[in-house]
């Protein structure tokens, strides 16, 4: 599967949260390298039920969104924390 | 600043359809409540069949921010479930669902400042030409250069507007690179893919960066950049996967 970044799931973000992820910051917990949320890969496949959202540097695990069953799901083992700007 | 709200699916009715090559067409849409765009943002189309199966796509905002209609433009994936309806069969009156605008983090304004440098792989161009109409409607003097590889000079997207934005002799400048077959007689562009060698010609180590395109393109070219001496931070990307969007 080709990787795309955090912009292609910005509409899957905009369901969940209120502000605008892609321009949040997070760090990785791995390299402790932080990066827009949008500069980072994501692994995503349009009849998969969720993505994966990779550190760009150190390809560690930071996110997996899951929606299945009409729940959402977000883990977030790889993520030390995510930035958010005031609006 | 446009205020942050939940996304919501919209109602978009196509009031014109623009034929830009053979495998792309603009749609000017009228969407009632648009909350207004950034260049560079998307959003999303949904298309629900009659049995109830759903599928969605990103597509780029090509308009200005200050234009009355927001257009699309899209190129047709041969075996997309989404861009096929999009390009040949949607006619002007008829409507879809969409919600936008999407996306923060590869957005341009003039406040940001420059110089500007646009790296654009086939339709990756959208977003490029969304930032470039709100140059020259802002009526900002920000250096501004776009490298733009496409595949035949047929294939080169808003070509006209581009040549014309060009020749208005306000600090932009359009660098063309076919990348298969033979020029047209009379090109004046580059020939072959955007490597070191094109990028050390175009590269202002100070530049604002903006990529976009195939994620082979747009790897390759980040790459190149931070390599010219440009700062990691001023390389903005965005992938439109294997084979656009």
């Amino acid at each position: 599967m080709e990787r795309v970044d955090g912009n292609a799931i910005a509409g899957m973000l905009g369901e969940l949260f209120v502000h605008e992820m892609t321009s949040a910051r997070c760090r990785c917990d791995t390299c402790g390298r932080v990066e827009a949320m949008g500069a980072e890969h994501v692994y995503a496949h349009p009849q998969a039920p969720g993505v994966v959202l990779r550190c760009l540097h150190c390809d560690n695990l930071m996110l997996v969104i899951a929606h299945v069953g009409g729940r959402w799901r977000l883990g977030s083992t790889g993520v030390t924390w995510i930035e958010l700007g005031e609006s | 600043m446009i205020a942050e709200r939940r996304l919501t699916w919209l109602i978009a009715t196509a009031v014109d359809v623009v034929a830009e090559t053979s495998r792309v067409r603009t749609l000017v849409l009228d969407v009632p409540d648009w909350p207004g765009h950034r260049a560079g943002q998307h959003v999303d189309i949904r298309l629900t069949a009659e049995d109830g199966y759903q599928a969605q796509r990103s597509y780029s905002i090509a308009s200005a921010p200050a234009d009355d209609q927001v257009a699309l433009t899209v190129e047709r994936i041969e075996d997309g479930e989404v861009s096929p309806y999009l390009v040949d069969v949607l006619e002007a009156g008829d409507s879809f669902e969409l919600r936008g605008p999407i996306g923060g983090y590869f957005v341009w304004e003039p406040g940001l400042g420059g110089p500007l440098l646009l790296l654009a792989g086939g339709s990756g161009i959208v977003p490029l030409m969304a930032m470039l109409r709100h140059r020259a409607a802002a009526g900002s003097d920000v250096p501004a250069r776009l490298v733009y590889s496409a595949r035949t000079a047929d294939d080169l997207i808003y070509r006209d507007e581009l040549e014309r934005l060009a020749a208005a002799g306000d600090g932009f400048e359009l660098v063309p690179t076919l990348t298969r077959g033979q020029p047209p007689p009379g090109w004046h562009g580059r020939t072959g893919r955007v490597d070191g060698d094109l990028l050390r010609d175009v590269v202002d180590a100070h530049a604002h960066a903006f990529v976009c395109g195939p994620t082979p393109f747009v790897e390759a070219v980040a790459g190149s950049l931070v390599e010219l001496g440009v700062d990691p931070a001023r390389v903005k990307t965005e992938r439109f996967g294997p084979t656009g969007r």
